[in-house]
């Protein structure tokens, strides 16, 4: 695992964000600015936005306000960013490397190869294993795959290590770890802290 | 490209390993024909005359059934989202749906259309036109389909509307899909039916993966 393919200078900014549904306003005036090689974790109550504002991050939400920027990107090369959501994505009767590998397809093979992948993430014998069988933990570990596939520079992560197991949290900050040594950046959601210690923190208040 | 044959892969996988739903459809379709006898009376010679356009509504039907699991699942489960920020562009994507529907969902019919052929009394002549109009006239139902899914994906128990919004789309395939098995106005005329089937066929399954890529980018606000 000594790749050590730096991506390019890669700067996610936004300024005056006002994020939300249609009518119902989450939060505004968020600003923010993360670089190449450094992390945010976003903090706050259920319910203050963190997911909208991922969502708006990765362009599946319109801003309400204000402007999201990915400098930096080429967008000849396709889309720089990986967004994991609550959904897994996993779907029952494809088994889990076929699972895996739709994923490669879709998104570009630029990484690690499919079983190598899943030996990274601990599913290594569950390869042929119908996707559906797996449990709500391994399916997290199999989305954790997903980044490894496909190379992309900015990870935006939604509850990453939801239903993750002690040694699936360690998997996860290794990674980002990783991630963020070959100079890529993360913005991960959580309410769990653990491993992400060095991480710079924004924290969202439920709008009043 | 590898997008592309990589959603056609896995619809096709999904589809034959998904626990008949192919077969349902073609029960359907089987179905809607069988009982057209009991229904008009067993006149052979009354049977045979709207035998095509019989056959053509139960493929109408039968497509529009299968159309609430072309992209709501997918959507159910996040897929979706990686769709809309996947190397391919999301109109490939919808174009490789729009394929998979028509092979799942048309060529078994297609396939099943000599049943009715024989319950509907219809003779070779008539049946080999209907073959050919089917296979000319449905990717346009297929096309429509994939549009229509992606108008109604984005809103909840939007299975029924699908079908509604796009039945009046599908009207002019459905004229022409009969009018070139069953001529009124003698064999010129069922020829330049079939081509104008084939125009449409043409026009709809290159136009309606753009179409649906831009209903589902505003779909989903």
């Amino acid at each position: 695992m000594t790749q050590r393919q730096v991506y390019p200078q890669i700067l996610v900014k936004a300024e005056g964000l006002a994020i939300g549904h249609g009518e119902t306003v989450l939060a505004r005036n968020l600003s923010l600015s993360v670089g190449g090689g450094s992390g945010l974790l976003l903090r706050g109550p259920n319910g203050a936005g963190k997911s909208t504002l991922l969502l708006t991050l990765a362009g599946l939400l319109p801003a309400l306000a204000g402007r999201v920027a990915l400098e930096g990107s080429d967008a000849e090369d396709g889309p720089a960013l990986h967004h994991c959501g609550h959904k897994n994505a996993v779907r029952p009767r494809l088994s889990v490397i076929e699972t895996l590998a739709f994923w490669a397809a879709l998104n570009g093979t630029t990484g690690l190869v499919p079983q190598a992948a899943l030996e990274r993430v601990g599913l290594g014998r569950m390869a042929r294993l119908d996707a559906g069988y797996l449990s709500a933990g391994q399916q997290r570990r199999l989305v954790l795959a997903r980044l490894l596939v496909s190379r992309r520079p900015v990870w935006l992560l939604d509850e990453p290590s939801a239903a993750l197991d002690a040694q699936g949290h360690a998997l996860l900050a290794a990674l980002v770890d990783e991630h963020l040594a070959a100079g890529g950046l993360a913005i991960i959601a959580t309410h769990d802290q653990t491993g992400f210690e060095n991480l710079s923190t924004l924290t969202l208040d439920r709008a009043a | 490209m590898s997008g592309f044959l990589a959603v056609l892969r896995r619809d096709l996988r999904l589809a034959l390993s998904g626990g008949g739903e192919m077969l349902t459809l073609v029960l359907f379709f089987i179905i809607v024909g069988a009982i057209t006898p009991f229904a008009v009376g067993p006149d052979r010679a009354l049977l045979a005359r709207i035998a095509p356009g019989v056959i053509w509504i139960a493929a109408f039907l039968a497509m529009l059934l299968g159309l609430d699991r072309l992209l709501r699942p997918d959507r159910d489960d996040g897929t979706l989202a990686l769709y809309r920020r996947a190397d391919a562009p999301l109109a490939a994507v919808l174009f490789a749906k729009v394929i998979a529907h028509w092979l799942t969902s048309a060529l078994p019919l297609i396939l099943a259309a000599p049943f009715l052929a024989l319950i509907l009394g219809m003779d070779m002549e008539a049946f080999w036109r209907t073959l050919l109009s089917l296979l000319l006239g449905t990717p346009a139902l297929a096309a429509f389909g994939t549009f229509g899914a992606a108008i109604t994906v984005a809103v909840r128990r939007g299975g029924l509307l699908a079908p509604i919004l796009i039945a009046p789309l599908c009207v002019p395939v459905l004229i022409f899909g009969v009018g070139a098995i069953a001529p009124l106005g003698g064999p010129d005329q069922a020829s330049a039916a079939l081509l104008l089937l084939a125009a449409l066929s043409l026009m709809a399954t290159a136009l309606s993966p753009f179409a649906a890529a831009l209903a589902i980018d505003w779909g989903e606000e």
